[in-house]
């Protein structure tokens, strides 16, 4: 596949803004899209993300800001110029063809010899695990293959950018993840540079090299899923990625107990569930909040434990549930802790 | 269906048997005993040269009325359902004005329009573009423009709403494939809005077979067909088994087109 990886294009965003009308859906979005990466833009409903895609295949011309493609400014370039693949939420697929003719459609718009196409479709069939369907309709296809025949005609004529508007939304659980699981295969052996649009934030910690977080068409924070989840750049970013426990601390005590922190000593501190133990009994030293274990979930490895603190602030704590002593009910009097590298300043 | 849906149909389904069934049986038995009993009157019809060259001119009228109205209606649907507002008025007006005018009144207003001293072939005389005045009335080409103009509001409904259920996306993804403009038409959306451009060809063709006063008035007794033949057959040179035998020859024929129109479209849903 060394011919695709060759294909795939790095695109700049510079100040990309688009208004309809006087309404801003999208606001000053700078960044750049590395080549081959696996870029997932992420953000509630209604934050532009698809709004950013369309932007990004041409179908939406930008108010503002320009775009570059390796270098090249393609703002003003039409879609069918750029080309890009893309896959949409309903599959978009040509009803009337079967799947082999779908997947073939890019590959005759590109006048690619009949042996060639016949070679390729075969090829990408097999590749998105179609075998035995080519000969159908769409509409005699369950949704997790309807949305394979939207990717392989997508990846068949072997396109520079990938772009996908929450593809998977349709989809149950387990084919979900399944397809997730298939699309980052299918990322590493086409190489080819993908952006995803979702708001699931689950799907996008899986799937990315990077994610991209946008509210209210302003872009938030961009960087890998561990450095968002981790070191979120600011509160909206740290809230809307998973559970996070925010703590006021004054005068860098939290509840007259004195805590880590860096930085500002007046402020939220915040802190993932997953990093947060529990003490029966008052620690000597390291950070620590009194609570009140309010309620306890068990979720198989791990528990999630409610507690209340005596200021009033509510936690979430997610401990393995091998760490627990049996007995643990709701009401004891117990204490939270974490270590002072896991929490920040919001 | 439930009962109680029974129930509310059946005032309906009454109507319609006292409306179009009972009159029917009533028609096909005529066909089988008048003027004496027997299946004389369908080989009359079948082997009468008259009726057999009035049948021929129908179907060949029908067809050619068929695939310009639905030509045109698709144009005009397209129109409709994809251009900006003001187009989509027009359009509009253009498809709902033509149901307030009667058709005898449309007819005639085509006569006026076609006849050798209308206003066409005065224009065109004052122009200089012609010496002899063109002759668009009382011949087909007259009767096939006063049908087209009477069907199209009627096969733009159909077309329009395949046109409204094509999804904007499947034509996007075309497009991000690099697919020329013509190539999406003719290749995705004609394709895709086939069973609107099928029912209007179906819904066209079988209400032109029942073409009576355009014919009549612009085709000027020249031009006859079926439903007109059988008109006359009832009324100026009565044979009413043979009227009979033609009646139920169209309604087979109809019938038998609306089988097939309906496995076409069943078999692309089932697959
Ligand atoms: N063509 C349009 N005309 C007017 N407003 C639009 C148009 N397209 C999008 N918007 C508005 O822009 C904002 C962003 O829309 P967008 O579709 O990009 O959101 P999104 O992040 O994709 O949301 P979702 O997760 O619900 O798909 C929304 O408030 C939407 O109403
Ligand atoms: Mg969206």
């Amino acid at each position: 596949m060394a011919r695709t990886e060759r294909k795939a294009a790095e695109i700049d965003a510079t100040g990309i803004g688009k208004s309809f009308g006087t309404f801003k859906a999208l606001t000053d979005v700078t960044l750049t899209i590395a080549r081959g990466e696996f870029l997932t833009l992420l953000g509630p409903s209604g934050s532009g993300k698809t709004t950013f895609l369309m932007v990004l295949s041409g179908f939406e011309p930008p108010t503002t800001g320009r775009l570059l493609l390796d270098g090249r400014d393609m703002t003003d370039i039409s879609p069918e110029e750029r080309g890009f693949g893309m896959v949409f939420q309903g599959y978009a697929l040509f009803p009337h063809l079967t799947v082999e003719e779908n997947i073939a459609f890019p590959l005759k718009v590109q006048r690619r010899g009949r042996a060639e196409i016949r070679r390729r479709v075969a090829e990408i069939i097999e590749m998105v695990g179609l075998g035995g369907h080519g000969h159908k309709r769409p509409a005699g296809l369950s949704g997790g293959q309807q949305q394979r025949v939207a990717l392989a005609r997508a990846l068949a004529y072997e396109p520079p950018v990938m772009l996908f508007d929450e593809p998977f939304s349709a989809l149950d659980r387990n084919l979900r993840s399944q397809m997730q699981d298939e699309m980052r295969r299918i990322h590493r052996e086409t190489g080819t540079t993908f952006v995803f649009v979702t708001h699931d934030q689950e799907e996008a910690l899986t799937l990315s090299s990077r994610i991209a977080i946008f509210e209210a068409g302003c872009l938030q924070q961009i960087g890998s899923p561990r450095d968002i989840y981790e070191r979120p750049g600011n509160r909206f970013v740290a809230e809307f990625l998973g559970d996070i426990n925010v703590l006021p601390i004054r005068d860098g005590k939290l509840e007259g107990r004195e805590v880590t922190v860096q930085g500002d000593p007046d402020g939220d501190l915040a802190i993932r569930p997953e990093y947060m133990r529990i003490a029966l009994q008052a620690p000597a030293e390291g950070n620590a909040v009194a609570a009140r274990l309010t309620d306890l979930t068990y979720l198989g490895g791990v528990t999630r434990l409610n507690l209340r603190t005596a200021g009033g602030a509510e936690l979430v704590l997610s401990v393995p549930t091998a760490e627990l002593s049996d007995g643990l009910t709701p009401g004891a009097e117990i204490w939270a802790t974490w270590p002072g590298e896991r929490a920040f300043m919001l | 269906m439930t009962r109680r849906h029974m129930l509310l149909l059946g005032p309906l389904l009454l109507f319609l048997a006292a409306a179009y069934l009972i009159p029917f049986l009533g028609v096909m038995r005529w066909s089988v005993t008048l003027p004496e009993p027997g299946l004389h009157q369908y080989r009359a019809a079948l082997t009468d040269p008259l009726v057999q060259s009035v049948i021929w001119r129908t179907l060949r009228i029908c067809t050619m009325v068929t695939v310009i109205t639905v030509a045109a209606a698709y144009m005009l649907a397209l129109i409709w359902v994809r251009s900006g507002p003001v187009a989509r008025v027009l359009v509009e007006l253009c498809i709902l004005i033509p149901f307030w005018i009667s058709v005898l009144t449309r007819a005639f207003g085509w006569l006026a329009l076609l006849s050798n001293r209308g206003l066409v072939n005065s224009w065109l005389e004052a122009l200089g573009i012609i010496d002899l005045p063109l002759v668009m009335v009382r011949n087909e080409f007259g009767v096939v423009v006063g049908m087209v103009h009477f069907l199209i509001p009627f096969a733009v409904f159909p077309i329009a709403t395949a046109m409204r259920n094509v999804d904007e996306r499947v034509l996007m993804a075309a497009r991000s494939m690099g697919a020329s403009r013509a190539r999406i038409f003719w290749q995705v959306f004609v394709p895709m809005t086939r069973p609107g451009i099928l029912g209007a060809m179906l819904l066209v063709f079988v209400f032109s077979l029942g073409f009576f006063i355009t014919p009549a008035i612009l085709g000027g007794g020249r031009s006859v067909m079926v439903a007109e033949l059988i008109y006359l057959r009832l009324f100026q040179s009565p044979n009413w088994g043979l009227a009979a035998a033609m009646s139920v020859i169209l309604m087979a024929g109809v019938g038998l087109l609306i089988a097939l129109l309906l496995r076409q479209l069943g078999e692309r849903t089932a697959r």
